[in-house]
């Protein structure tokens, strides 16, 4: 890799070609050093699935998974994933990887106005890839970051509770 | 006490079923679709520049570099949007004597809160707007600061409002009975002052709007992440001058509402205005910072009151001030002056006391404007009631369930009429305070509450019951000349397949309006849910209605749905009768099947009927004109209000070195009269409940002496999150209301109205040992470790 | 909320990463895990020309021993110091403190290094590193340099670090038998700021206190070691007396700043309450 060229202070606003890849394809796109990656996901890919909250990394709502990790992608430019992997609610979903956790949200009506809820399920999806079948207080911590104005939260633990007690009985929550 | 039975208990009824929410998958999926992921052809981004002062005076506007910068549309000020929109002003007849400014979109020469929108700015993205305002230049003149209640009263101090005498908006009296006689003759006399600070809504998606506005066709369309599309359209007519026809107001998905999405904000008329001008779609999301210091905010009481009791703790009589400031405006359309209005007729509610004072003051200051936001007064009433009600308890030597028990007016007593004169049809005050003395297993808790006071550790139980307004008639605010209607339409379709759709004008906010009013449709025509589409919130769509707001949707929308419903059914087994050759009484539909009422034998799917009025109406007798939409309006009559009522219970543990408090567990009975989808109504009250346990432990806009609001973000605005919430546990009683046939009353406001009373009461109980008293909410560790003299 | 425009480049060694910050100076910044310097620049409080990414320079990466010190490089993430096994056996302190660090998704990408450079007096690891007696390797322009904790720390996010300087590693001595630890905070919300925050590092022979080092953060400009407070126990055993003593010495350690909502004599009583009960469990521990 070359060092750095100082032209390219004179270029700020010029966009710049990212390179990653989102749940599963390769995407190329032009991007403003300065736009964050929950800005490049929803108005470059349109993958508006993710959501931008609070642009400080204090809600959750823009939780994605980058390189196999729950990150904010309000906290980072997406210059800074060239060259990673990215996983959104979009990719989630369509993967399946996450069918259960949808299902029992769904049946335990463990969202109202969604806003938050890919944030969520992202995060649920971390916690139960790392802890087998964590307690309701483990799952409250693990959510910790998840801002929910609509449900008051405890329909999220128990959806997440159910799940992690199916997967482990290797069934499905319902 | 339960519900009569009816036909809608009947077995498989949709109605009292836990149906998940059809809408529900969508989001789950990432598949919502809200006003900030929109995107146009065309489409330009606002930004606005704001104020730093909380009061001053707008000497020049220098826009010309930020005007220049590439990208830049347009940048306009108060005097460019003034040319083009009528200013509003925020009060309503009803409220006699009250006051408010004209306000425009931009003001013209004076700023009066700090964070005040002043000049706009579009361009080709928000970034690039965002550019342009470090690049205007405006010079103010500082005028004094009016900041908190004490200051806004002052005689001869600053005047928020140039040429008024004071910065009162409004006063109201309420006297009934014999206030004085009673206090004079009391056997005790419970007092205090309690303060409960600013809060606002913080929605997680913040306020959107996208206005495109197209000149050819003279039409404006606003995608308005809105509670109320059709009060917006209105106004956006009236203020705008477009005929109400040509504007299209369209709410989709939002994220979160509560009340505060059903306001006028400058930023949003400006933005109409911004594409009004450029003849192109602009869009406007609030940042969260903007959220914080333009969003309308609630509370700011200070209620000094009063409790007489006889001497085995009869409650006697109340007397009641209340002084709440509301920022520079009152609010528009629905003033700033309803939750004051609210709070001093709530007071007392759930008890059977006749004499009753209340004097309210509402008043300007320099700050961002509070209105309507969920439980609008509730919380404060039922705070300063209840927690009086223990207070007077442990000076009588009564628990507080005793208290209440021998206060309630009885669930055999209805009608009543309130001291504060609110009609009541029927509560179930006693009932709930039994269910929930069983659910909380009150005696057990304070058993281990003594036992663990030995240990040092201390406890804390509180209950609160609490009375709530829901299905508010035109006495809410049409008859003050507010164009908000109470009523609502719906528009019910057999389509061809024989599937069902309902257009309807409550909307849908993540409460699940959509799931409950498919079910009541589905009930009532003898379909599956699934083959019931409803659709909300487009004015050229959907029939004009009050939408949501003060928990009316599933008890007036609901009744419209169903009386549509009903009306649909009649016209389809009309058809039906003439192709079977049976009289209409004498068949029924069940699971989409038109049938014998007597035998249930099935006679002919009802896509059968579709098919054939539809394609084949040359096969009906001649003169039969089949139809299949049915269009139909309920406005509520009877009572003004359907009240309903509940109570709260609240377990926790103060650490006494610290202040800081555990909420160990949380309990609600509550009546919302007949339940249509009881998950759904569980989880608005837990999501209510957090939202007060919010506001009682963590939620307060603090401002600085000079009126800036110094935790304006989401890292320094504590909302509830879930580490810190309890699991809560929730029990219902049903009391429908007679006005109905359905007999829904509303339950979204239930669990804030007393979840910050129920913990202000358990806080002061764990605090007993102590002799420490907490009136204040939120109440945070200073204000425990104060209380307890720590510091 | 949309920052002002830069440049970005991405320093695959060292060498590049400070030859660009020496080329541009002031207006250049190193950018690691960005949880905080992401939203600075997005309310604009800060709005650099170039911005540096240092997160693919392998140099920075990697937990080791080296001698008496565990070497944990400045890149290390906050989640590792959850998972990282050298960590919990030679720097148990840090995983005490790891959970109290923001929420899970902030810990999957804040960096040690990064922590420890923004010297924020309200975090846990800046006053971790003076608990531990930490030394923080620094690389610049004019070669690298090991500094002590106690020496780096300077003013409110003000360090030892000159401009154009970065962190490299952190030195921590490897934690020992005879050692023993505690850590805890008072937050408000799970994840949140705390209202005070203590940890706490003592060589013990039995029940008496050899040497201990106590550091606090969220009561002042810098994360803040309490010697007064050390002094009343080193060479003593722990019992109430001594506890007793030690809080009373806090109020000569510690100066809390004026606070709307933790006023200074509340933010000293609570940093008492807090140092009574982490000296109450390093006693348990024994």
């Amino acid at each position: 890799m070359s060092g750095f060229d100082e032209n390219l202070l004179d270029e700020a606003d010029e966009t710049v070609r990212v390179r990653f890849v989102v749940n599963g394809r390769k995407v190329a796109c032009e991007v403003a050093p300065r736009e964050t990656l929950v800005d490049c996901l929803r108005n470059e890919l349109e993958l508006t699935g993710t959501h931008a909250g609070c642009e400080m990394g204090a809600c959750g709502a823009c939780l994605v998974q980058l390189d196999g990790r729950a990150v904010h992608s309000c906290l980072m430019y997406a210059v800074q994933a060239d060259g990673a992997r990215i996983d959104t609610i979009d990719g989630l979903s369509e993967s399946g990887v996450i069918a259960d956790l949808q299902a029992e949200f769904h049946r335990r009506n463990a969202l109202q106005c969604g806003f938050c809820t890919p944030g969520m399920l992202v995060n649920a999806n971390e916690l139960l890839s790392q802890v087998a079948e964590p307690s309701r207080e483990e799952i409250r911590d693990a959510l910790s970051g998840n801002y929910c104005r609509c449900t008051g939260y405890e329909a999220i633990v128990d959806a997440i509770d159910a799940v992690a007690k199916a997967r482990n009985e290797g069934g499905s929550a319902t | 006490m339960s519900a009569p039975l009816t036909s809608l208990d009947r077995p498989n009824s949709y109605i009292g079923r836990s149906v998940p929410r059809p809408n529900a998958k969508r989001l789950l999926a990432g598949r919502g679709r809200y006003v900030s992921d929109l995107k146009l052809p065309r489409m330009l981004y606002a930004a606005f520049l704001r104020s730093p002062h909380a009061h001053a005076k707008i000497i020049s506007i220098d826009i010309e570099r930020a005007r220049a910068l590439e990208g830049v549309h347009l940048v306009a000020t108060g005097a460019d949007l003034a040319k083009i929109c009528t200013p509003w002003t925020g009060t309503l007849d009803h409220f006699k004597g009250m006051t408010s400014s004209p306000q425009l979109p931009l003001p013209l020469d004076r700023v009066v809160w700090a964070g005040q929108a002043v000049v706009a700015v579009v361009a080709e993205s928000r970034a690039i707007a965002e550019d342009a305002l470090e690049l205007i230049e405006v010079d103010y003149e500082d005028l004094p600061v009016v900041v908190d209640i004490d200051g806004a009263r002052e005689a001869g101090g600053p005047l928020i409002n140039p040429g008024s005498a004071n910065n009162i908006c409004f006063r109201s009296q309420l006297d009934n009975g014999t206030v004085d006689d009673a206090f004079a003759h009391a056997a005790h006399v419970v007092e205090e002052e309690f303060s409960f600070g600013r809060h606002t809504a913080v929605t997680l998606e913040p306020r959107a709007i996208v206005a495109d506005y197209d000149p050819a066709a003279g039409m404006l369309t606003v995608h308005h992440a809105t509670q109320t599309p059709y009060q917006f359209q209105d106004l956006y007519s009236r203020h705008y001058g477009i005929p109400e026809a040509r504007v299209r107001v369209i709410a989709t998905d939002i994220g979160g509402s509560f009340g505060m999405k059903l306001h006028v904000y400058h930023e949003d008329m400006a933005v109409v205005g911004l594409s009004i001008l450029l003849g192109r779609p602009v869009k406007y999301v609030a940042d969260r910072i903007e959220s914080f210091v333009s969003d309308i905010h609630a509370r700011d009481h200070r209620v000094r009151a009063r409790m007489a009791l006889d001497a085995k703790g009869e409650i006697l009589a109340m007397d009641v001030l209340d002084l709440t400031a509301i920022g520079a405006f009152s609010t528009y359309p629905r003033t700033s002056v309803v939750e004051g209005n609210q709070v001093i007729r709530l007071i007392g509610a759930p008890y059977r006391f006749k004499n009753y004072r209340a004097s309210l003051e509402v008043i300007f200051q320099n700050k961002v404007q509070t209105s309507q936001y969920r439980a609008v007064g509730h919380p404060i009433a039922c705070a300063v009631t209840e927690r009086l009600v223990d207070m007077a308890a442990a000076k009588v030597g009564l628990d507080p369930f005793a208290i209440r028990a021998q206060n309630v007016i009885a669930d055999d007593a209805y009608p009543q009429t309130s001291p504060t004169g609110y009609r009541f049809e029927a509560l179930s005050h006693q009932a709930c305070l039994k269910r929930l003395h069983e659910m909380m297993d009150y005696d057990a808790l304070r058993a281990e509450q003594a036992e663990l006071r030995k240990r040092g550790v201390y406890r804390g139980i509180g209950i609160a019951a609490f009375v709530e307004i829901t299905n508010p008639s035109p006495a809410f605010y049409g008859v003050g000349g507010a164009r908000i209607s109470s009523q609502d339409g719906a528009i019910v379709s057999l389509t061809p397949s024989g599937e069902v759709r309902c257009l309807i004008s409550v909307t849908e906010q993540g409460q699940g309006t959509e799931a409950i009013i498919s079910q009541i449709v589905a009930d009532q025509l003898g379909l599956a849910q699934e083959h019931v589409k409803v659709v909300t919130g487009d004015t050229e769509v959907t029939p004009h209605g009050g939408a949501t707001w003060a928990c009316r949707g599933a008890g007036i929308g609901g009744e419209t749905a169903l009386r549509a419903a009903r009306a649909l059914k009649r016209n389809i087994l009309e058809i039906a009768a003439l192709i079977l050759q049976e009289q209409p009484s004498a068949l029924d539909i069940i699971d989409g099947e038109v049938v014998d009422a007597a035998t249930r034998q099935q006679r002919l799917p009802i896509a059968e009927i579709a098919r054939i009025a539809y394609f084949r109406s040359d096969t009906l007798p001649p003169g039969t004109q089949a139809q299949l939409t049915v269009g139909h309006h309920f406005a509520p009559q009877g009572y003004p209000f359907a009240f309903t009522n509940g109570i709260q219970g609240c377990s926790m543990e103060v650490d006494v070195e610290t202040g800081f408090i555990k909420v160990l567990k949380h309990f609600i009975v509550e009546d919302c009269g007949r339940v249509i989808n009881p998950m759904l109504v569980d989880e608005q009250l837990r999501g209510g409940i957090v939202q007060g346990l919010g506001a009682a432990l963590f939620e307060e806009c603090r401002y600085s002496e000079t009126g800036q609001l110094v935790n304006g973000s989401l890292a320094d605005y504590l909302v509830p999150m879930p580490m810190e919430m309890p699991d809560i546990v929730i029990a219902h009683v049903e009391t429908p209301t007679a006005d109905t046939e359905l007999g829904a009353k509303g339950c979204g406001e239930a669990g804030t109205a007393a979840a910050s009373a129920c913990v202000l009461n358990a806080v002061n109980d764990a605090l007993t040992p102590f002799g420490a008293t907490i009136n204040s909410i939120p109440i945070t560790p200073a204000k425990v470790l104060k209380a307890l003299k720590r510091f | 909320m949309k920052a002002r425009a830069f440049s970005y480049f991405r320093a695959a060694t060292i060498e590049q990463a400070l030859d660009a910050h020496a080329l541009v100076g002031d207006d250049a910044r190193f950018i690691a895990g960005g949880q905080s310097l992401v939203p600075a620049l997005s309310l604009r409080l800060q709005a650099p020309r170039l911005l540096i990414d240092i997160t693919h320079i392998g140099e920075l990466r990697g937990v080791r021993r080296e001698g008496g010190f565990l070497r944990i490089g400045a890149l290390t993430r906050h989640c590792e110091m959850l998972s990282e096994p050298l960590i919990a056996e030679f720097a148990p302190l840090l995983q005490a403190a790891a959970p109290f660090v923001a929420h899970p998704a902030i810990r999957n990408r804040g960096t040690f290094g990064g922590s420890v450079a923004l010297a924020d007096p309200a975090s846990e690891f800046p006053a971790m590193t003076l608990a531990l007696d930490a030394e923080i390797e620094i690389a610049g322009p004019s070669g690298s340099r090991r500094i002590k904790a106690d020496d780096f720390f300077i003013d409110l996010f003000e360090t030892a670090l000159q401009p154009g300087e970065l962190i490299t590693a952190i030195y921590v001595p490897l934690f020992k038998a005879d050692q023993r630890f505690a850590f805890d905070e008072m937050a408000r919300r799970r994840g949140d700021y705390a209202l005070v925050g203590c940890g706490m590092l003592a060589t013990c022979a039995g029940d008496r206190i050899n040497d201990i080092r106590i550091s606090f953060f969220s009561v002042g400009n810098t994360p803040t070691r309490v010697k007064g407070a050390e002094a009343t126990l080193i060479g003593s055993s722990l019992n109430s007396e001594r506890i007793a003593a030690a809080q009373a010495a806090l109020e000569g350690d510690l100066a809390p700043p004026e606070n709307d909502e933790v006023p200074p004599a509340m933010r000293l009583h609570l940093a008492r309450v807090l140092l009574g009960r982490l000296l109450g469990r390093l006693g348990e521990s024994a």
